[in-house]
């Protein structure tokens, strides 16, 4: 299907730059599997989530001051004086922690389906190039109110660069523009904050690019292979991610509407205060995991390290991972793994929550143990040793429910 | 697709269980819990309380709290009138300036003012106060894990300090506050205001009107939020409905 407009104009301008074509064949007739499901909603809902944040972002930052003393009051200024202020801020706080939640089922359905396998790696890599950007932009983001959780969260997450050996006070002072966290600091989050997100968009475009090359995966995790397997992007997935996007509107909308302070930390209505320190600093709920992590080393540069490690390893699944089917609908051992591996970072999740007291650090421990051990050993050898139920010969065939054809298993 | 509702519904609850439980790290007093008419998914603030919170607020907290975030007119959103706010602003003096003579000078309060801190600065206010700074309130609801019913606690909450309790010179023993010792003394007396509208003043009805007013004064568009919130989901409801439809008729000759 190839685009051929029939308007002057458009003719005239396909003819000099052939961006509309792009466009037509990127939203148009992108030939999709036709047995995606709901799971792969929440790529469009990310990118939806993106321009949420741009959006509203960028009108507060119309109305946001970043200086140490203005900062807070100018974010009440916001929430008080300044029309829909209140909405606006509402949105960017709580869609900080939709577009995580969005990414994190997006991610954990690459895993369950196994998107990340060849020739998918680089879209992988791109998709956790982003995952990082986002982590940086979410975290000087929460930095912009200057409330208590700001200012100590600032200091305890550029503390750990502190941890590098030699060279650590060196780039702590650098990254704080000074001797400590302070109006520097401030107004380079403010700066890198309205920066990243634009490096998002431009990766995101990567992310799809790469995406669009081999076409996506399918809940069969078996590739296209002729017309039969696919179906025009629009309309039949514009029309389904449209009515993903409308429920997932609801969602945000409960939090948004009737719970917007739920998924904040009550001390960040204190204005930060350098002298007094919070009886307990905890990181916005999409940290906890690897906050978790991070704590479960008695050492700091350990902690540091396995930290970091544990997105370092997830550039590393695809090689990791030897099963050579994709879909855990066919991997019988990997799908309970998955659920495990699930549950696992759900209880880094609330440990990473909990003070650092026993029984916390018993069980942080042992869930920052699994999770390498998941990654590292246990994906590794069930790929080498699971006997996976047999593929279906086609994605139609698995659609129509034929018999699958046996490959190489032991029963249909 | 209802397996994936369902998965998603698991995730959901294990998630918002360990949020919750991750968010309840520190904070295991249990609060004295009051059934607020402004809590609820069509909560609105109750304005006599609102109202006579306002007289406790300036009667008697205002005497060492500021509400520096909070302008007077604002208190229209209470059911004041613009003659009634004017008034209440009138009452207090504000350091304006400089004139044309290059001279500042001082005028009664305006709508667009704010509360007036009671003290010039942290310092001034430490020294009145035995060390102790007493928080500006404007957040208070909002800035503590318990919200109303910790402000409603705290305020009920003072006690004579149990036996062999080690309480220094200058402070006072509170349930409700984090190791007890609390350096402002009990502020709420019985009959300690007047109300105008005939409401017996008891420590206990003082206390939650005044936070009935502190939580305004924290989120004040909490109406204008649900108001909206219910529309838009109603909306989206609606939404959904006709994208489903309109997905099942795309999808009908998709075999």
């Amino acid at each position: 299907m190839s685009f051929e407009p029939k308007n002057p104009v458009v003719k005239w301008v396909e003819h000099r730059l052939p961006i509309i074509g792009m466009m037509h064949h990127a939203l148009y007739d992108y030939p999709t599997p036709k047995n995606l499901s709901y799971w792969w909603t929440f790529g469009s809902l990310a990118g939806f989530m993106l321009v949420v944040q741009i959006v509203t972002g960028i009108v507060l930052s119309m109305h946001y001051t970043a200086h140490v003393d203005l900062a807070f009051n100018s974010v009440e200024h916001i929430m008080r004086d300044v029309n829909y202020g209140w909405l606006l801020r509402y949105m960017h706080a709580n869609g900080a922690s939709m577009f995580f939640i969005v990414v994190y089922l997006h991610m954990f359905r690459g895993l369950y389906y196994g998107s990340y396998k060849a020739p998918r790696e680089l879209l992988w890599w791109l998709g956790l190039v982003i995952f990082l950007l986002m982590m940086a932009t979410a975290f000087m983001g929460y930095v912009l109110p200057w409330g208590q959780m700001s200012f100590w969260g600032a200091t305890v997450i550029t503390n750990l660069f502190g941890a590098i050996p030699v060279v650590g006070e060196a780039i702590v002072t650098w990254l704080w523009g000074g001797f400590s966290v302070d109006n520097p600091t401030l107004n380079r989050f403010f700066s890198l904050h309205y920066l990243l997100p634009f490096v998002i968009a431009g990766v995101v475009i990567l992310h799809i690019w790469a995406l669009h090359h081999h076409g996506s995966n399918n809940p069969t995790g078996i590739e296209i292979k002729d017309k039969q397997d696919s179906i025009p992007f629009h309309p039949y997935y514009t029309i389904k991610d449209l009515f993903g996007m409308a429920i997932f509107l609801i969602f945000f909308s409960a939090f948004l509407f009737y719970a917007p302070n739920y998924l904040g930390h009550p001390d960040n209505y204190i204005p930060a205060n350098p002298l007094v320190t919070p009886a307990h600093i905890v990181p916005e709920w999409y940290f906890l995991p690897f906050y978790a992590i991070l704590r479960a080393v008695p050492d700091k540069l350990g902690g540091v390290l396995l930290m970091f490690g544990a997105i370092a390893v997830l550039f590393a699944l695809p090689w990791l991972d030897k099963s050579r089917v994709r879909s855990a609908r066919f991997r019988p051992i990997y799908k309970q793994l998955f659920w495990i591996f699930v549950i696992d970072c759900v209880i880094l999740t609330y440990v990473g929550g909990k003070p650092a007291e026993e029984p916390f650090i018993l069980i942080g421990r042992l869930a920052t143990a699994y999770y390498f051990l998941h990654i590292l050993v246990l994906l590794p050898l069930v790929g080498l040793f699971e006997k996976h139920k047999p593929l279906p010969a086609s994605i139609s065939e698995a659609v129509l429910d034929k018999k699958p054809a046996a490959e190489g298993a032991s029963n249909a | 697709m209802l397996k994936m509702i369902k998965s998603i519904s698991a995730a959901a609850v294990l998630s918002v269980m360990a949020i919750t439980g991750a968010n309840a790290a520190g904070g295991n007093i249990d609060y004295k819990s009051v059934d607020w008419q402004h809590t609820g998914m069509f909560g609105t603030y109750d304005r006599s309380a609102a109202q006579r919170g306002l007289q406790v607020y300036r009667e008697v907290c205002a005497g060492c709290h500021a509400l520096e975030l909070v302008a007077f007119r604002t208190l229209q959103d209470l059911g004041f009138t613009e003659a009634e706010v004017k008034a209440i602003a009138a009452e207090y003096e504000y350091v304006d300036g400089p004139d044309d003579e290059g001279e500042m000078f001082t005028r009664a309060g305006k709508p667009f003012d704010k509360f007036p801190a009671p003290f010039a600065n942290e310092k001034a206010a430490r020294a009145s106060n035995g060390g102790a700074y007493p928080p500006d309130l404007s957040l208070m609801v909002k800035a503590r894990s318990g919200a109303e019913n910790y402000v409603y606690s705290l305020l009920t909450g003072f006690e004579e300090a149990p036996e062999g309790f080690d309480l220094p010179e200058g402070m006072h023993y509170n349930e409700y506050f984090p190791g007890h010792k609390i350096a402002m003394a009990p502020p709420l007396f019985e009959d300690g205001v007047e109300y105008s509208d005939g409401t017996k003043a008891s420590v206990d009805q003082m206390a939650k009107d005044v936070t009935v007013f502190l939580a305004w004064a924290a989120e004040p568009k909490l109406e204008q939020r649900k108001n909206m919130g219910l529309k838009v989901i109603l909306f989206l409801l609606l939404m959904s409905g006709i994208f489903y439809a309109a997905k099942r008729k795309v999808w009908s000759d998709v075999h």
